[in-house]
Protein backbone atom coordinates (compact mmCIF):
# COMPACT_ATOMS: atom_id res chain seq x y z
CA UNK A 1 0.00 0.00 0.00
CA UNK A 2 1.08 3.66 -0.99
CA UNK A 3 2.75 5.52 2.11
CA UNK A 4 0.37 8.41 3.27
CA UNK A 5 0.72 11.84 2.76
CA UNK A 6 0.89 12.29 6.43
CA UNK A 7 4.04 9.53 7.57
CA UNK A 8 3.08 10.17 11.01
CA UNK A 9 -0.65 8.53 9.80
CA UNK A 10 1.22 5.54 8.66
CA UNK A 11 3.12 5.15 11.48
CA UNK A 12 0.11 4.90 13.83
CA UNK A 13 -1.56 2.89 11.73
CA UNK A 14 1.85 0.68 11.79
CA UNK A 15 1.69 0.58 15.31
CA UNK A 16 -1.75 -1.37 15.44
CA UNK A 17 -1.08 -3.51 13.01
CA UNK A 18 2.23 -4.71 14.98
CA UNK A 19 0.20 -4.75 17.89
CA UNK A 20 -2.17 -7.08 16.89
CA UNK A 21 0.44 -9.39 16.15
CA UNK A 22 2.28 -9.07 18.86
CA UNK A 23 -0.80 -10.05 21.30
CA UNK A 24 -1.64 -12.33 18.93
CA UNK A 25 1.83 -13.93 19.60
CA UNK A 26 1.21 -13.75 23.47
CA UNK A 27 -2.55 -15.36 22.85
CA UNK A 28 -0.65 -18.23 21.42
CA UNK A 29 2.39 -18.62 23.37
CA UNK A 30 -0.68 -18.81 26.23
CA UNK A 31 -2.59 -21.50 24.55
CA UNK A 32 0.54 -23.39 24.15
CA UNK A 33 1.43 -23.48 27.64
CA UNK A 34 -2.28 -24.67 28.31
CA UNK A 35 -2.31 -27.36 26.12
CA UNK A 36 1.36 -28.97 27.91
CA UNK A 37 -1.28 -28.40 30.97
CA UNK A 38 -4.05 -30.59 29.26
CA UNK A 39 -1.87 -32.99 28.25
CA UNK A 40 -0.62 -33.06 31.66
CA UNK A 41 3.38 -32.91 30.91
CA UNK A 42 3.27 -29.23 32.58
CA UNK A 43 4.84 -28.55 35.87
CA UNK A 44 3.44 -26.49 38.55
CA UNK A 45 4.33 -22.92 37.83
CA UNK A 46 3.03 -23.44 34.23
CA UNK A 47 -1.06 -22.75 35.50
CA UNK A 48 0.31 -19.56 37.01
CA UNK A 49 2.35 -18.32 34.23
CA UNK A 50 -1.20 -18.81 31.86
CA UNK A 51 -3.00 -16.57 34.10
CA UNK A 52 -0.15 -14.22 34.19
CA UNK A 53 -0.37 -14.00 30.40
CA UNK A 54 -3.88 -13.38 30.36
CA UNK A 55 -3.69 -10.13 32.67
CA UNK A 56 -0.99 -8.53 30.17
CA UNK A 57 -3.40 -9.82 27.27
CA UNK A 58 -6.17 -7.56 28.89
CA UNK A 59 -4.08 -4.75 29.34
CA UNK A 60 -2.66 -5.21 25.74
CA UNK A 61 -6.69 -4.64 24.88
CA UNK A 62 -7.10 -1.62 26.63
CA UNK A 63 -4.16 -0.35 24.88
CA UNK A 64 -5.56 -1.79 21.27
CA UNK A 65 -8.84 -0.04 22.07
CA UNK A 66 -7.20 3.23 22.94
CA UNK A 67 -5.07 3.67 20.06
CA UNK A 68 -7.81 2.56 17.89
CA UNK A 69 -10.24 5.16 18.96
CA UNK A 70 -7.13 8.06 18.61
CA UNK A 71 -7.09 7.28 15.27
CA UNK A 72 -10.34 7.99 14.57
CA UNK A 73 -10.79 10.85 16.12
CA UNK A 74 -7.78 12.47 15.08
CA UNK A 75 -7.18 10.83 11.43
CA UNK A 76 -10.46 10.19 10.13
CA UNK A 77 -10.08 7.17 8.64
CA UNK A 78 -11.96 6.41 5.14
CA UNK A 79 -11.75 3.26 3.10
CA UNK A 80 -8.84 0.82 3.59
CA UNK A 81 -7.85 2.71 6.66
CA UNK A 82 -11.24 2.81 8.45
CA UNK A 83 -11.85 -1.26 7.65
CA UNK A 84 -8.65 -1.48 9.05
CA UNK A 85 -8.86 0.25 12.29
CA UNK A 86 -12.45 -1.23 12.87
CA UNK A 87 -10.89 -4.69 12.12
CA UNK A 88 -8.27 -4.14 14.64
CA UNK A 89 -10.93 -3.12 17.19
CA UNK A 90 -12.53 -6.63 16.59
CA UNK A 91 -9.58 -8.62 16.23
CA UNK A 92 -8.19 -7.57 19.47
CA UNK A 93 -11.36 -8.18 21.38
CA UNK A 94 -11.25 -11.72 20.17
CA UNK A 95 -7.84 -12.68 21.51
CA UNK A 96 -8.95 -10.97 24.03
CA UNK A 97 -11.72 -13.60 24.58
CA UNK A 98 -9.46 -16.44 23.42
CA UNK A 99 -6.90 -15.66 26.22
CA UNK A 100 -9.87 -15.67 28.93
CA UNK A 101 -10.87 -19.13 27.18
CA UNK A 102 -7.37 -20.64 27.82
CA UNK A 103 -7.01 -19.37 31.15
CA UNK A 104 -10.26 -21.82 31.53
CA UNK A 105 -8.91 -24.36 29.96
CA UNK A 106 -5.47 -24.31 32.05
CA UNK A 107 -7.68 -23.57 35.66
CA UNK A 108 -9.71 -26.78 34.33
CA UNK A 109 -6.51 -29.08 33.02
CA UNK A 110 -4.73 -28.54 36.23
CA UNK A 111 -7.88 -29.07 38.69
CA UNK A 112 -9.33 -32.19 37.06
CA UNK A 113 -9.34 -35.52 38.63
CA UNK A 114 -7.26 -38.08 36.98
CA UNK A 115 -9.78 -40.77 35.83
CA UNK A 116 -7.75 -43.91 34.15
CA UNK A 117 -11.17 -44.73 32.06
CA UNK A 118 -10.79 -40.63 30.33
CA UNK A 119 -7.33 -40.56 29.88
CA UNK A 120 -7.42 -41.37 26.05
CA UNK A 121 -9.89 -38.68 25.72
CA UNK A 122 -8.53 -36.05 27.91
CA UNK A 123 -4.53 -36.87 26.47
CA UNK A 124 -5.35 -37.51 22.72
CA UNK A 125 -8.59 -35.95 21.79
CA UNK A 126 -8.99 -33.00 23.90
CA UNK A 127 -5.57 -32.49 22.89
CA UNK A 128 -5.59 -32.94 19.53
CA UNK A 129 -8.63 -30.24 18.94
CA UNK A 130 -6.88 -27.61 21.38
CA UNK A 131 -3.43 -28.05 18.70
CA UNK A 132 -6.29 -27.58 15.86
CA UNK A 133 -7.40 -24.31 17.51
CA UNK A 134 -4.28 -23.51 17.68
CA UNK A 135 -2.88 -24.04 14.47
CA UNK A 136 -6.34 -21.84 13.21
CA UNK A 137 -5.16 -18.83 15.31
CA UNK A 138 -1.74 -18.90 13.97
CA UNK A 139 -3.65 -19.05 10.44
CA UNK A 140 -5.69 -16.20 11.41
CA UNK A 141 -2.98 -14.27 12.47
CA UNK A 142 -0.78 -14.94 9.26
CA UNK A 143 -3.52 -14.11 7.17
CA UNK A 144 -4.16 -11.04 9.07
CA UNK A 145 -0.80 -10.41 9.10
CA UNK A 146 -0.49 -10.64 4.74
CA UNK A 147 -4.09 -9.67 4.48
CA UNK A 148 -4.13 -12.90 2.71
CA UNK A 149 -8.09 -13.90 1.82
CA UNK A 150 -6.93 -17.40 1.21
CA UNK A 151 -5.73 -17.88 4.49
CA UNK A 152 -8.24 -16.64 5.97
CA UNK A 153 -10.96 -18.80 3.99
CA UNK A 154 -8.97 -21.83 5.10
CA UNK A 155 -9.46 -20.80 8.27
CA UNK A 156 -12.88 -20.45 7.84
CA UNK A 157 -13.00 -24.21 6.58
CA UNK A 158 -11.12 -25.34 9.72
CA UNK A 159 -13.77 -24.15 12.43
CA UNK A 160 -16.10 -26.98 11.54
CA UNK A 161 -12.89 -29.41 11.99
CA UNK A 162 -13.03 -28.18 15.65
CA UNK A 163 -16.52 -28.11 15.64
CA UNK A 164 -17.07 -32.10 14.96
CA UNK A 165 -14.17 -32.91 17.02
CA UNK A 166 -15.98 -30.91 19.95
CA UNK A 167 -19.43 -33.29 19.07
CA UNK A 168 -17.08 -36.79 19.34
CA UNK A 169 -16.00 -35.78 22.53
CA UNK A 170 -19.43 -35.18 23.85
CA UNK A 171 -20.50 -38.33 22.43
CA UNK A 172 -17.63 -40.24 23.87
CA UNK A 173 -18.23 -38.29 27.27
CA UNK A 174 -21.86 -39.19 27.67
CA UNK A 175 -21.29 -42.73 26.71
CA UNK A 176 -18.90 -43.22 30.10
CA UNK A 177 -20.80 -41.16 32.33
CA UNK A 178 -23.76 -43.30 31.43
CA UNK A 179 -21.89 -46.36 31.90
CA UNK A 180 -20.04 -45.42 35.21
CA UNK A 181 -21.21 -42.58 37.36
CA UNK A 182 -17.63 -42.00 38.92
CA UNK A 183 -16.43 -40.47 35.48
CA UNK A 184 -19.21 -37.69 35.75
CA UNK A 185 -17.18 -34.76 37.97
CA UNK A 186 -14.08 -35.41 35.76
CA UNK A 187 -16.04 -35.87 32.49
CA UNK A 188 -17.82 -32.22 32.77
CA UNK A 189 -14.71 -31.11 33.50
CA UNK A 190 -13.13 -32.06 30.13
CA UNK A 191 -16.44 -30.92 28.87
CA UNK A 192 -15.82 -27.84 30.16
CA UNK A 193 -12.30 -27.44 28.16
CA UNK A 194 -13.55 -29.06 24.84
CA UNK A 195 -16.09 -25.83 24.79
CA UNK A 196 -13.58 -23.59 25.71
CA UNK A 197 -11.47 -25.16 22.79
CA UNK A 198 -14.46 -25.20 20.39
CA UNK A 199 -15.07 -21.02 21.50
CA UNK A 200 -11.43 -20.84 20.42
CA UNK A 201 -11.99 -21.82 17.01
CA UNK A 202 -14.68 -19.71 16.79
CA UNK A 203 -12.94 -16.52 17.85
CA UNK A 204 -9.67 -17.26 15.30
CA UNK A 205 -12.72 -17.81 12.80
CA UNK A 206 -13.98 -14.15 13.40
CA UNK A 207 -10.42 -13.30 12.84
CA UNK A 208 -10.34 -14.77 9.50
CA UNK A 209 -13.60 -12.99 8.78
CA UNK A 210 -12.30 -9.92 9.91
CA UNK A 211 -9.95 -10.00 7.12
CA UNK A 212 -12.18 -10.80 4.92
CA UNK A 213 -13.72 -7.55 5.38
CA UNK A 214 -10.70 -5.15 5.71
CA UNK A 215 -9.47 -6.80 2.12
CA UNK A 216 -12.50 -7.49 0.06
CA UNK A 217 -15.02 -4.82 1.98
CA UNK A 218 -18.01 -7.01 2.49
CA UNK A 219 -19.29 -8.61 5.82
CA UNK A 220 -18.71 -12.24 5.67
CA UNK A 221 -19.74 -12.78 9.15
CA UNK A 222 -23.31 -14.46 8.61
CA UNK A 223 -22.29 -16.11 4.95
CA UNK A 224 -21.96 -19.69 4.56
CA UNK A 225 -18.35 -21.49 3.58
CA UNK A 226 -19.54 -21.79 0.14
CA UNK A 227 -20.19 -18.34 0.02
CA UNK A 228 -16.77 -17.26 1.58
CA UNK A 229 -15.27 -19.02 -1.06
CA UNK A 230 -16.75 -17.76 -3.93
CA UNK A 231 -16.09 -13.94 -2.47
CA UNK A 232 -12.56 -14.52 -1.83
CA UNK A 233 -11.92 -16.29 -5.24
CA UNK A 234 -13.47 -13.22 -6.93
CA UNK A 235 -10.86 -10.65 -7.81
CA UNK B 1 -28.39 -1.65 -22.21
CA UNK B 2 -25.14 -0.75 -23.59
CA UNK B 3 -25.52 2.73 -21.99
CA UNK B 4 -25.16 1.22 -19.07
CA UNK B 5 -22.11 0.38 -19.46
CA UNK B 6 -21.21 3.87 -20.60
CA UNK B 7 -22.15 5.55 -17.16
CA UNK B 8 -22.51 4.84 -13.60
CA UNK B 9 -25.53 5.46 -11.53
CA UNK B 10 -26.26 2.82 -9.00
CA UNK B 11 -30.05 1.76 -9.13
CA UNK B 12 -30.79 1.44 -5.30
CA UNK B 13 -29.02 3.17 -2.68
CA UNK B 14 -27.50 1.87 0.28
CA UNK B 15 -28.49 4.64 2.59
CA UNK B 16 -31.85 3.80 1.91
CA UNK B 17 -33.13 6.49 -0.32
CA UNK B 18 -35.54 5.95 -3.10
CA UNK B 19 -33.85 5.58 -6.76
CA UNK B 20 -33.39 9.16 -7.80
CA UNK B 21 -34.43 10.15 -11.00
CA UNK B 22 -31.26 11.74 -12.93
CA UNK B 23 -31.68 15.97 -12.76
CA UNK B 24 -29.05 16.40 -15.52
CA UNK B 25 -27.48 13.96 -17.85
CA UNK B 26 -23.78 14.09 -18.86
CA UNK B 27 -22.62 12.51 -22.02
CA UNK B 28 -19.01 12.13 -23.48
CA UNK B 29 -18.32 15.52 -22.37
CA UNK B 30 -15.13 17.11 -23.27
CA UNK B 31 -14.35 20.68 -22.13
CA UNK B 32 -10.84 22.74 -23.22
CA UNK B 33 -9.45 25.91 -22.20
CA UNK B 34 -7.99 26.86 -25.81
CA UNK B 35 -5.82 23.64 -26.63
CA UNK B 36 -6.23 22.59 -23.20
CA UNK B 37 -7.99 19.67 -22.55
CA UNK B 38 -9.36 20.05 -19.02
CA UNK B 39 -12.48 17.24 -19.01
CA UNK B 40 -12.31 14.28 -20.98
CA UNK B 41 -15.19 11.73 -22.20
CA UNK B 42 -16.99 12.71 -18.87
CA UNK B 43 -20.24 10.53 -18.09
CA UNK B 44 -22.10 11.02 -15.50
CA UNK B 45 -26.08 11.78 -13.90
CA UNK B 46 -26.93 14.22 -11.21
CA UNK B 47 -29.43 12.87 -9.41
CA UNK B 48 -32.67 14.88 -9.10
CA UNK B 49 -33.14 16.32 -5.30
CA UNK B 50 -29.85 14.76 -4.40
CA UNK B 51 -26.29 16.13 -3.43
CA UNK B 52 -23.26 15.28 -5.81
CA UNK B 53 -20.36 15.80 -4.55
CA UNK B 54 -17.44 16.64 -7.05
CA UNK B 55 -13.81 15.18 -5.29
CA UNK B 56 -10.06 15.54 -6.51
CA UNK B 57 -6.81 17.37 -6.50
CA UNK B 58 -6.60 20.84 -7.64
CA UNK B 59 -6.56 21.19 -11.23
CA UNK B 60 -8.42 17.88 -12.03
CA UNK B 61 -11.32 19.82 -13.51
CA UNK B 62 -13.99 19.47 -10.86
CA UNK B 63 -14.97 23.26 -10.56
CA UNK B 64 -14.38 23.34 -14.47
CA UNK B 65 -17.10 20.46 -14.89
CA UNK B 66 -19.55 22.17 -12.54
CA UNK B 67 -18.64 25.70 -14.98
CA UNK B 68 -20.36 23.74 -17.76
CA UNK B 69 -23.36 22.96 -16.02
CA UNK B 70 -24.87 26.24 -16.47
CA UNK B 71 -22.31 27.49 -19.28
CA UNK B 72 -20.61 29.49 -16.84
CA UNK B 73 -17.99 29.21 -19.04
CA UNK B 74 -19.26 31.15 -22.31
CA UNK B 75 -18.51 34.05 -20.20
CA UNK B 76 -14.84 33.62 -21.06
CA UNK B 77 -13.57 33.49 -25.18
CA UNK B 78 -11.87 30.33 -25.88
CA UNK B 79 -13.43 28.05 -23.63
CA UNK B 80 -15.87 25.42 -24.98
CA UNK B 81 -17.21 22.38 -24.02
CA UNK B 82 -18.54 19.05 -26.15
CA UNK B 83 -20.55 16.34 -26.12
CA UNK B 84 -24.03 16.41 -23.90
CA UNK B 85 -25.58 17.91 -20.87
CA UNK B 86 -29.55 17.15 -21.35
CA UNK B 87 -31.31 18.93 -18.29
CA UNK B 88 -34.86 19.25 -19.19
CA UNK B 89 -34.97 17.64 -22.41
CA UNK B 90 -32.46 20.25 -24.08
CA UNK B 91 -28.61 19.94 -24.43
CA UNK B 92 -27.72 22.80 -22.84
CA UNK B 93 -24.46 22.84 -24.35
CA UNK B 94 -26.32 24.20 -27.76
CA UNK B 95 -25.57 27.22 -29.19
CA UNK B 96 -29.66 28.34 -29.28
CA UNK B 97 -29.93 27.61 -25.19
CA UNK B 98 -30.99 30.91 -23.20
CA UNK B 99 -27.91 31.35 -21.36
CA UNK B 100 -30.04 33.54 -18.91
CA UNK B 101 -33.11 31.20 -18.37
CA UNK B 102 -30.31 28.31 -17.89
CA UNK B 103 -28.32 29.81 -14.96
CA UNK B 104 -32.02 30.93 -13.61
CA UNK B 105 -32.93 27.71 -13.08
CA UNK B 106 -29.20 26.13 -12.40
CA UNK B 107 -27.75 29.06 -9.56
CA UNK B 108 -24.20 29.21 -8.47
CA UNK B 109 -22.50 30.11 -5.27
CA UNK B 110 -19.04 30.41 -5.16
CA UNK B 111 -15.78 29.91 -2.78
CA UNK B 112 -15.56 33.27 -1.46
CA UNK B 113 -18.96 34.84 -0.89
CA UNK B 114 -20.11 37.58 -3.38
CA UNK B 115 -22.77 39.82 -1.76
CA UNK B 116 -23.44 43.09 -3.93
CA UNK B 117 -22.43 46.30 -2.10
CA UNK B 118 -26.33 47.00 -1.43
CA UNK B 119 -28.75 45.70 1.40
CA UNK B 120 -29.85 42.46 2.28
CA UNK B 121 -33.24 42.97 0.93
CA UNK B 122 -31.98 44.02 -2.86
CA UNK B 123 -29.34 41.00 -2.75
CA UNK B 124 -31.78 39.06 -3.18
CA UNK B 125 -34.30 40.96 -4.80
CA UNK B 126 -31.79 41.82 -7.77
CA UNK B 127 -32.17 38.45 -9.27
CA UNK B 128 -35.43 38.18 -8.94
CA UNK B 129 -35.95 41.83 -10.54
CA UNK B 130 -34.40 40.39 -13.96
CA UNK B 131 -36.58 37.87 -14.23
CA UNK B 132 -39.82 38.71 -13.29
CA UNK B 133 -41.62 41.58 -12.07
CA UNK B 134 -43.23 41.20 -8.75
CA UNK B 135 -45.27 43.97 -6.87
CA UNK B 136 -44.04 44.71 -3.26
CA UNK B 137 -45.96 42.42 -1.29
CA UNK B 138 -45.38 39.23 -3.78
CA UNK B 139 -41.03 40.55 -3.50
CA UNK B 140 -41.63 40.59 0.40
CA UNK B 141 -42.63 37.15 0.12
CA UNK B 142 -39.83 35.66 -1.85
CA UNK B 143 -36.73 37.91 0.01
CA UNK B 144 -38.63 35.94 3.50
CA UNK B 145 -38.63 32.52 1.15
CA UNK B 146 -35.31 32.51 0.24
CA UNK B 147 -33.97 33.94 3.71
CA UNK B 148 -35.82 31.20 5.29
CA UNK B 149 -34.55 28.50 2.84
CA UNK B 150 -31.21 29.66 3.52
CA UNK B 151 -31.62 29.14 7.50
CA UNK B 152 -30.99 32.74 7.99
CA UNK B 153 -34.68 34.62 8.16
CA UNK B 154 -34.32 35.06 11.62
CA UNK B 155 -31.21 36.26 11.63
CA UNK B 156 -31.44 38.87 9.03
CA UNK B 157 -35.61 39.82 9.29
CA UNK B 158 -35.01 42.76 11.26
CA UNK B 159 -32.01 44.18 9.55
CA UNK B 160 -33.15 44.06 6.14
CA UNK B 161 -31.84 47.53 4.95
CA UNK B 162 -28.62 46.61 6.00
CA UNK B 163 -25.63 46.19 3.51
CA UNK B 164 -24.97 42.88 2.94
CA UNK B 165 -21.16 43.56 3.09
CA UNK B 166 -21.71 44.15 6.98
CA UNK B 167 -22.64 40.61 7.36
CA UNK B 168 -20.03 38.01 9.26
CA UNK B 169 -18.71 35.50 6.21
CA UNK B 170 -20.72 32.57 6.79
CA UNK B 171 -24.02 34.98 7.17
CA UNK B 172 -22.91 36.28 3.78
CA UNK B 173 -22.34 32.70 1.90
CA UNK B 174 -26.18 32.16 3.09
CA UNK B 175 -27.31 35.28 2.09
CA UNK B 176 -25.94 34.51 -1.72
CA UNK B 177 -27.24 30.75 -1.04
CA UNK B 178 -30.59 33.01 -0.62
CA UNK B 179 -30.11 35.08 -3.44
CA UNK B 180 -29.73 31.84 -5.76
CA UNK B 181 -32.53 30.14 -4.32
CA UNK B 182 -34.79 33.18 -4.58
CA UNK B 183 -34.86 32.86 -8.51
CA UNK B 184 -36.68 29.69 -7.55
CA UNK B 185 -33.71 27.10 -9.43
CA UNK B 186 -33.89 23.41 -10.33
CA UNK B 187 -30.45 22.89 -9.74
CA UNK B 188 -27.60 24.41 -7.27
CA UNK B 189 -24.34 24.51 -8.02
CA UNK B 190 -21.93 24.80 -5.07
CA UNK B 191 -18.29 25.33 -5.79
CA UNK B 192 -16.41 25.09 -2.24
CA UNK B 193 -18.96 27.01 -0.42
CA UNK B 194 -17.20 27.01 2.85
CA UNK B 195 -13.58 27.18 2.44
CA UNK B 196 -13.32 30.62 3.37
CA UNK B 197 -15.84 29.91 6.60
CA UNK B 198 -15.11 28.98 9.95
CA UNK B 199 -16.40 25.39 11.24
CA UNK B 200 -19.45 26.63 12.97
CA UNK B 201 -20.13 28.13 9.68
CA UNK B 202 -19.24 25.43 7.59
CA UNK B 203 -21.44 23.57 10.02
CA UNK B 204 -24.64 25.75 9.38
CA UNK B 205 -24.13 25.54 5.12
CA UNK B 206 -23.82 21.84 5.60
CA UNK B 207 -26.99 21.46 7.58
CA UNK B 208 -28.39 23.79 4.89
CA UNK B 209 -27.40 21.45 2.01
CA UNK B 210 -29.13 18.82 3.85
CA UNK B 211 -32.53 21.01 4.28
CA UNK B 212 -32.03 22.24 0.71
CA UNK B 213 -32.07 18.75 -0.96
CA UNK B 214 -35.52 18.53 -0.36
CA UNK B 215 -36.41 21.21 -2.66
CA UNK B 216 -33.42 20.98 -4.98
CA UNK B 217 -30.76 19.05 -6.87
CA UNK B 218 -27.44 20.01 -5.85
CA UNK B 219 -23.65 19.60 -7.41
CA UNK B 220 -20.72 20.50 -4.47
CA UNK B 221 -17.42 20.78 -5.02
CA UNK B 222 -15.46 20.28 -2.27
CA UNK B 223 -11.47 19.91 -1.32
CA UNK B 224 -12.96 18.94 1.69
CA UNK B 225 -13.19 15.17 1.77
CA UNK B 226 -15.40 14.81 4.95
CA UNK B 227 -16.93 17.18 3.77
CA UNK B 228 -18.23 15.39 0.79
CA UNK B 229 -18.60 12.00 3.17
CA UNK B 230 -21.31 14.79 4.89
CA UNK B 231 -23.42 15.64 3.31
CA UNK B 232 -23.41 14.11 -0.61
CA UNK B 233 -25.39 10.82 -1.61
CA UNK B 234 -23.37 10.68 -4.74
CA UNK B 235 -19.60 11.17 -4.99
CA UNK B 236 -17.86 11.68 -8.29
CA UNK B 237 -13.75 11.62 -8.30
CA UNK B 238 -11.94 13.37 -10.95
CA UNK B 239 -8.19 12.81 -11.36
CA UNK B 240 -6.55 14.87 -14.79
CA UNK B 241 -9.78 15.68 -16.33
CA UNK B 242 -11.24 12.45 -16.02
CA UNK B 243 -13.72 11.17 -14.20
CA UNK B 244 -12.37 7.81 -12.17
CA UNK B 245 -14.96 6.54 -10.45
CA UNK B 246 -18.46 7.93 -9.49
CA UNK B 247 -20.71 6.02 -7.24
CA UNK B 248 -23.01 6.43 -3.40
CA UNK B 249 -20.80 8.10 -1.41
CA UNK B 250 -21.31 4.95 1.13
CA UNK B 251 -19.84 2.49 -0.84
CA UNK B 252 -17.31 5.07 -2.15
CA UNK B 253 -16.07 6.03 1.46
CA UNK B 254 -15.72 3.00 2.84
CA UNK B 255 -14.54 0.71 -0.66
CA UNK B 256 -13.86 1.98 -3.17
CA UNK B 257 -13.69 0.33 -6.24
CA UNK B 258 -10.67 2.08 -8.11
CA UNK B 259 -7.08 2.17 -6.14
CA UNK B 260 -6.70 5.82 -7.35
CA UNK B 261 -10.04 6.90 -5.77
CA UNK B 262 -8.84 4.73 -2.17
CA UNK B 263 -5.63 6.45 -2.17
CA UNK B 264 -6.99 9.96 -2.66
CA UNK B 265 -9.62 9.75 -0.24
CA UNK B 266 -7.27 7.88 2.90
CA UNK B 267 -4.59 10.79 1.79
CA UNK B 268 -2.30 8.43 0.05
CA UNK B 269 -2.09 10.61 -2.90
CA UNK B 270 1.13 12.14 -4.02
Amino acid sequence: MTEHTHKQFDAEMEAIRSGVLTMGGLVETQLSRAIVLVEGKADDGVAGQVGADEKTINQMQVDMDLACSQIIAKRQPAAIDLRMVLTVTKIVNDLERVGDETKKVAKKAAQAAQNARLAQVRYFDLSRAAGRAKEMLQLSLDAFARLDVNAAAEVIDLDDEIDAAFSAIMRQLISYMMEDPRTISPALEIIFMAKSIERIGDHAKNIAEAVVQVVKGIDVRHATAEQIRAEVAEE
Amino acid sequence: MNETALVSRPQVTASGLPPAAPKMTIRKLDFYYGKFHALKDVSLDVAERRVTAFIGPSGCGKSTLLRTFNRMYSLYPGQRATGEIRFNGRNVLEARTDLNMLRAKVGMVFQKPTPFPMSIYDNIAFGVRLYESLGQRDMDERVEYALTKAAMWDEAKDKLKQSGMALSGGQQQRLCIARAVAVKPEVLLLDEPTSALDPISTAKIEELITELKNDYTIAIVTHNMQQAARVSDFTAYMYLGELIEFGETDQIFLKPKRKETEDYITGRFG
